[in-house]
């Protein structure tokens, strides 16, 4: 395991730091991390106004950006340059809908039926209301939250990019 | 030539006498007087004359006297404290006594008045609030599980508009006094920030945020008030102004606080472990951008803004006179299957009171800041989760996942993968809790608990609202590696049978932040 800069990524070639740069000057961009490329870490330390630290760790690279208030996002990222994980930890949560990217809907669209199925009466038989941590599991998304005011703890994964020989619980 | 020059030296004073009464008239708008005045006589009253432990009277002073004399007086008390405009702040009494306050003349200071106040102990069980586990404030639509409910009272403050609110959760998770905003029925009066734009708030919960405009309400629990207290009032996104996507985006859960039915209650009392909900974090501590908490809301649209902790929502329980060290949630034992309801109690104050002693609870520490701020140390099967807590708010046991435990999870009409359904039920199961500092570390023994789990298939196709045993996962991803990161959830479930203390922040004996038990 060796420690490496934002610029020396494996993934981050001449032309992906290239690409990684333009992507800043962009005022505002459609790039999100879940699913995309290593060059969309970089949007977000800017985004979230983070330190980065990465780590090259064979299998994959663990990109953390810590921001001012002290919480950490964690990116990880395949060999081949998919974040193919995320997750998050501190008082405030991150920006969900930048980090999960395109997967940002699909979750929240799961969500909202959860909390349909126990808020909404179904056929004149009251529904159960209840409250917990949030786990959604669907074929191509995984994603939990927990914790409470202060301390949030969440992850999200897409299961079919995880690279081989990966554990879907190294996503942390 | 004497008596002339006498009496030129009269007419000349009585000349600089009229140009000083005139003066001093001019400064004092009118209530001004001057050295020929007299005070003869210092009256004092003060309302109401009879008061408990740390709560307020108003005194006020009459002075008599001749002439243009000075009206005003210095305050005393014999016991508590007394402000310069006369609100008497008693002291905290185990037997009653009266309390002597004097009024003081400025002009005089040998003419003064006094009046007694009676200062009573805090009747017994005053700090007792009845907590009912039940199907809920709407149960045709829908049925709460596992919420324990108080009944709490908001007034307009100094007026006597008030409101007694029912089906109030109880939450140790959070901190703070929300409500829906179909339930209110008082014009609690906006907070506004010192430029005058509304201040508003977004509050994320585990499965969903809230939106609301911050007001200011006096809140009596039991016999507990807490006064000019922020409260959140919690809005459906379809009322203006809309959640700002900054706050929305922080969890894909949907806003819980737009109506009764979707929030499960028709009000949160967040009695946690912390004074804020937010704390130092959203006041400006020098950080690039406030974070997405609290929000200005001119008509133009909501940003996020920075707020002193004054301006936060705060828990209750830490702005009562007395009682005000954290909470004890003492319920009755709950048989394997579950109840219809529970009735249990929500005491205020930690070794306060003679019903609020730690006794023999075990002290969990926790820490008050930093990523793990209020978690503790759960083992289970050897693995650390140091990201643990307990919480009234969540309806059960939540913990791993079925490849760490072996416990399937349900299938069925409940929403996939969020309960469990042992194979053996009542599965009994056993983990240990310790104390954590804030580099994550324990603190303290870890000392062994044991709790049965059923399957909630079985548990929900009753009529029961209340189950010790109700369990769901957490995460599909914790529990292998050196450094997991994950959580058990002690939720209600764990709470029956036992008393459970949560200890505020920086007060009390032990400190807090802590969990008890």
């Amino acid at each position: 395991m060796k420690s490496l800069t934002c610029f020396r990524l494996r993934s981050a070639s001449g032309l992906g730091s290239l690409l990684a740069l333009f992507l800043l000057l962009l005022p505002f961009n459609a790039w999100a991390a879940l699913g995309d490329n290593a060059a969309s870490v970089l949007t977000d330390q800017a985004r979230m106004k983070g330190t980065l630290s990465s780590i090259d760790n064979r299998t994959y690279v663990l990109h953390e950006i810590t921001m001012v208030s002290g919480a950490k996002v964690r990116e990880y990222v395949t060999p081949g340059g998919a974040v193919f994980g995320v997750a998050w930890e501190g008082q405030f949560l991150p920006d969900l809908e930048l980090l999960l990217g395109a997967y940002y809907q699909q979750a929240q669209q799961a969500a909202a039926e959860q909390a349909a199925s126990t808020q909404t009466q179904q056929g004149g038989v009251p529904v159960r209301r209840a409250r917990g941590p949030m786990v959604i599991e669907m074929p191509g998304l995984v994603l939990v939250q927990t914790g409470h005011m202060r301390s949030f703890h969440g992850v999200a994964y897409v299961p079919q990019l995880v690279p081989q020989g990966v554990q879907a619980s190294d996503v942390r | 030539m004497t008596f002339a020059e006498g009496d030129n030296r009269v007419r000349k004073l009585g000349f600089f006498l009229v140009l000083a009464t005139l003066s001093l008239l001019a400064a004092c708008g009118g209530g001004g007087g001057n050295s020929i005045g007299t005070v003869t006589a210092v009256s004092v009253s003060c309302s109401p004359s009879t008061i408990t432990s740390g709560q307020t009277s108003q005194c006020s002073a009459t002075v008599t006297g001749t002439g243009n004399f000075v009206s005003t007086v210095t305050w005393s008390a014999s016991a508590g404290s007394i402000s310069a405009s006369g609100v008497l702040t008693a002291p905290v009494v185990s037997t009653s006594l009266v309390d002597t306050v004097t009024a003081t003349s400025v002009q005089n200071s040998g003419v003064s008045g006094t009046a007694s106040v009676t200062i009573n102990p805090q009747s017994a069980g005053a700090n007792v609030a009845p907590i009912i586990v039940d199907s809920g404030p709407d149960p045709t639509n829908i049925i709460t599980t596992n919420v324990p409910f108080v009944t709490v009272t908001i007034c307009v403050p100094g007026t006597t508009q008030c409101q007694t609110i029912d089906h109030v959760t109880v939450d140790t998770g959070s901190s703070g006094f929300r409500v829906v905003s179909s339930v209110l029925s008082i014009p609690l009066p906006a907070e506004d920030l010192s430029g005058g734009n509304p201040l508003y708030e977004c509050t994320v919960f585990l499965d969903g945020f809230v939106w609301g405009s911050v007001a200011t309400a006096n809140i009596t629990v039991a016999g507990e008030t807490a006064s000019n207290v922020p409260v959140q009032i919690m809005i459906p996104s379809s009322t203006s102004p809309a959640p700002p996507s900054s706050c929305s985006s922080q969890t894909t859960g949907p806003n819980e606080g737009g109506s009764v039915d979707a929030f499960g209650a028709n009000a949160i009392i967040g009695v946690g472990l912390f004074m804020q909900d937010c704390g130092p974090g959203c006041t400006n501590l020098g950080n690039n951008s406030p974070p997405d908490v609290y929000y200005a809301c001119p008509s133009s649209g909501c940003n996020p803004t920075f707020v002193t902790t004054a301006q936060q929502v705060p828990n209750p329980v830490g702005l009562f006179a007395v009682d005000n060290t954290g909470v004890l949630i003492q319920l009755p034992s709950v048989p394997d299957g579950g109840s219809p309801t529970v009735n249990g109690s929500l005491i205020f104050g930690i070794g306060t009171e003679s019903n609020n002693g730690l006794g023999s609870a075990v002290v969990y520490q926790v820490p008050d800041t930093g990523n793990n701020a209020g978690n503790f140390i759960t083992t289970y099967s050897g693995t650390q989760y140091p990201q643990s807590f307990v919480d009234s708010g969540s309806n059960g046991y939540f913990f791993l996942d079925s490849a760490i435990t072996g416990i399937p999870t349900c299938t069925g009409n409940l929403p996939a993968n969020t309960w469990y359904c042992p194979t053996t039920s009542p599965d009994n199961l056993t983990a240990t809790n310790q104390g954590e500092n804030a580099s994550g570390s324990g603190v303290g023994s870890a000392v062994p608990v044991n709790f049965s789990i059923e399957n909630t298939n079985t548990l929900f196709s009753t009529d029961n609202t209340a189950f010790s045993t109700l369990s769901g996962p957490i995460a599909p991803t914790c529990g292998s590696g050196s450094n997991p990161a994950c959580a058990f959830d002690w939720g209600l479930s764990f709470f029956y049978g036992k008393k459970v203390f949560t200890g505020l922040e920086n007060v009390g004996n032990p400190v807090g932040p802590y969990f008890a038990y």
